[in-house]
């Protein structure tokens, strides 16, 4: 079966999907371990599936879904990029669900089968935006991770039905745009193959109408992307959610979208000049976006808006690079949505463990937690360090790989950008450390050590703990892994 | 929506309709293959064919899917279309190949025979989401 590993990604947790409510009825448990499994055997056919492009001269493992050659038929591609972000997303997910465990346990057991199949039906979504190499399949799978993710952000309560029904609203619109924008380019064209929509889109003559089509897709995929100024949606999605969903949602589907336009930029329109001027445009939102997510953040008095907020800052270091198109920046960049995604996944599996246990999340209310919950005020604190930037976790190399790009292209707004929010970052994240760790009433007696399960636990500290070793070993990664994902025109 | 708001020339309709409209829908998934139309489409016939039934008669009609049947009508019907998917790789082909069926038919028939599988699935998935959403729409009219 080994060769149908591209399609396997996908299918496996889709069919799980399908699977576990049945199973569900009758004992929610075993809903859950199927979940756990199938996301496991995801994770491992991705890992597999990535080893076996990395050790291939070209790189490039194409899969044709039903026998139909491309560009008739739909095509699944494995390359560096996106077999990278697929172990990415495997991993999370299955960090994610191990974590939801303990907090499902106190939910309703009818509930619990549901709440599994959204997830896998979530998590296949964004694998198959990863994995597909035809851009109307992608849209349809925006769409299913899209709906799977309305549904489980929404389960949080009456403020997070509310603010989910806005993400609604402004995720249609967004998904709209981008199919807007796709039916000009398969009008123009006649194909919807990412590869062969590059050859075809380069032979053609140069029209409004592609320009169109290009900016309608730019606008939708940025708008999922969170890119400023189209954010407006994320901070109240990722606040009222349940802790497992934020958890998950704010680390990949961000990134995911980013892939996207990444993936559409400079693979399928690199040659074209509205390609061009869209990376100007999303270069200074990004540069905006690092300055007023990192600002806003910096207002919040609950710890998950300042997370929130920060991500909107973090996905304009993510565009940013990508903008700056040098071989430099777009490592950076690359590295960057691995490294938010582990770190981001980290503080907000943390933050909602502590608000599960103690009901807490605003800044002032972790006072004195670290002597509570010693071991996940250690993870947070190791993914907020690395957050900041600081060596030798992941978030110094990435944010250095960027500013060194930001210098050979000499955008100094950026790099002042760039400087600017660590600062900003460094005092909203230490005054959150401050208050774990030395913030405490001293008069009064230690309160009784109790820390997470061990189920949301282990996940929250695997993911520091990888956060601390790429950062120690993060040179591999970088040479076998992201400059191998760079676009042909740009390496 | 225990009571239907059906008055006689509605019920009259209706009775007229029914069987035409599930022969329609059963007729838009067979040929789907060749023709406008397909799982999803038929799918939705036949579901809009339950939904008028009970939309006239309520409950009374015995028409009633309850939502645990449907749910499983959703799953099943997706599970055939993956477990059809999944046929290809176990003999042979690619993913949602038909062509490496093992049938004893000519290859343009083990094709259609395949994709009227995954077209009867989707149909089923399709029938059992459109009840489960007019169930909760219901319910929701029910508890306001």
């Amino acid at each position: 079966m080994s060769e149908h590993l591209p399609v396997l990604i996908v299918v496996v947790p889709l069919s799980a999907a399908f699977v576990v409510p049945l199973l569900g009825r009758r004992s929610s448990g075993a809903a859950h371990i199927v979940t756990l499994g199938a996301l496991a055997a995801t994770l491992v056919a991705a890992s597999v599936a990535l080893a076996r492009v990395l050790r291939t001269a070209d790189g490039v493992w194409r899969y044709e879904l039903g026998g139909w050659a491309p560009p008739w038929g739909i095509e699944y591609v494995l390359d560096p990029l996106s077999g990278g972000m697929s172990v990415l997303v495997a991993g999370l997910a299955l960090a994610a669900a191990i974590y939801a465990g303990p907090y499902l346990r106190t939910a309703d057991p009818d509930r619990i089968g549901l709440f599994d199949s959204l997830y896998l039906l979530l998590v296949a979504g964004l694998l198959g935006i990863v994995v597909t190499g035809d851009l109307f399949n992608l849209y349809v799978f925006l769409e299913i991770s899209a709906i799977a993710a309305y549904a489980l952000l929404s389960t949080g309560g009456d403020r997070a039905a509310v603010a989910t029904f806005r993400y609604l609203l402004v995720g249609t619109v967004a998904a709209s745009c981008y199919l807007l924008g796709i039916g000009y380019l398969y009008a123009l064209t006649g194909t919807l193959n990412m590869a062969d929509l590059s050859v075809r889109l380069a032979a053609a003559d140069e029209s409004t109408a592609t320009a169109v089509g290009v900016g309608l897709i730019v606008i939708g995929l940025a708008i999922k992307a969170a890119v400023f100024p189209f954010h407006g949606w994320l901070p109240d999605a990722y606040t009222y959610a349940p802790p497992p969903v934020t958890g998950f949602v704010a680390a990949v589907m961000t990134k995911v979208s980013a892939y996207a336009l990444y993936r559409v930029l400079y693979f399928v329109l690199g040659a074209e000049p509205a390609a061009a001027s869209a990376l100007v445009f999303l270069g200074w939102a990004g540069v905006a976006a690092i300055v007023a997510g990192s600002w806003l953040a910096l207002a919040q008095s609950d710890v998950r808006r300042m997370l929130a907020y920060s991500s909107v800052g973090q996905m304009g270091y993510i565009i940013f690079g990508f903008s700056l198109g040098s071989p430099i920046a777009i490592v950076g960049a690359l590295f960057h949505v691995l490294n938010h995604a582990l770190m981001k996944g980290c503080l907000f599996l943390v933050t909602g463990g502590i608000r599960w246990r103690t009901g807490v999340s605003s800044v002032a209310g972790f006072a004195g937690l670290g002597r509570r919950l010693p071991l996940s005020a250690t993870a947070f604190a190791l993914a907020a360090v690395s957050m900041v930037g600081l060596p030798p976790t992941a978030g110094f190399f990435s944010k250095w790989y960027l500013l060194l790009g930001a210098f050979e292209a000499e955008a100094w707004v950026g790099v002042a950008a760039l400087v600017g929010s660590s600062w900003l970052s460094a005092i909203y994240f230490f005054r959150v450390l401050e208050r774990l760790f030395v913030g405490a009433d001293e008069t009064t007696p230690a309160p009784e050590r109790r820390d997470l399960p061990f189920g949301m636990l282990a996940p929250a500290l695997a993911l520091a703990v990888v956060v601390l070793l790429l950062g120690l070993f993060h040179q591999p990664v970088v040479t076998h892994l992201l400059e191998r994902a760079l676009p042909p025109t740009v390496s | 929506m225990n009571s239907g708001f059906g008055s006689p020339a509605l019920d009259a309709a209706s009775r007229l309709m029914t069987p035409f409209m599930l022969m329609f829908g059963a007729y838009v998934v067979v040929y789907g293959h060749d023709s406008p139309g397909g799982g999803f489409q038929g799918g939705v016939i036949i579901a809009a064919c339950l939904i008028l039934v009970r939309l006239v008669r309520g409950r009374a009609a015995g028409w009633v899917m309850p939502p645990e049947v449907a749910v499983v009508l959703l799953c099943t019907g997706a599970g055939i279309f993956a477990g059809v998917g999944l046929l290809g790789p176990i003999f042979g082909g690619h993913f949602l190949d038909y062509s490496a069926l093992p049938l004893p038919l000519a290859p343009a028939e083990v094709r259609a025979a395949g994709s009227l599988a995954v077209e009867i699935g989707v149909a089923l998935a399709v029938t059992g989401v459109l009840e489960l959403i007019f169930d909760v729409l219901v319910e929701a009219r029910d508890d306001a």
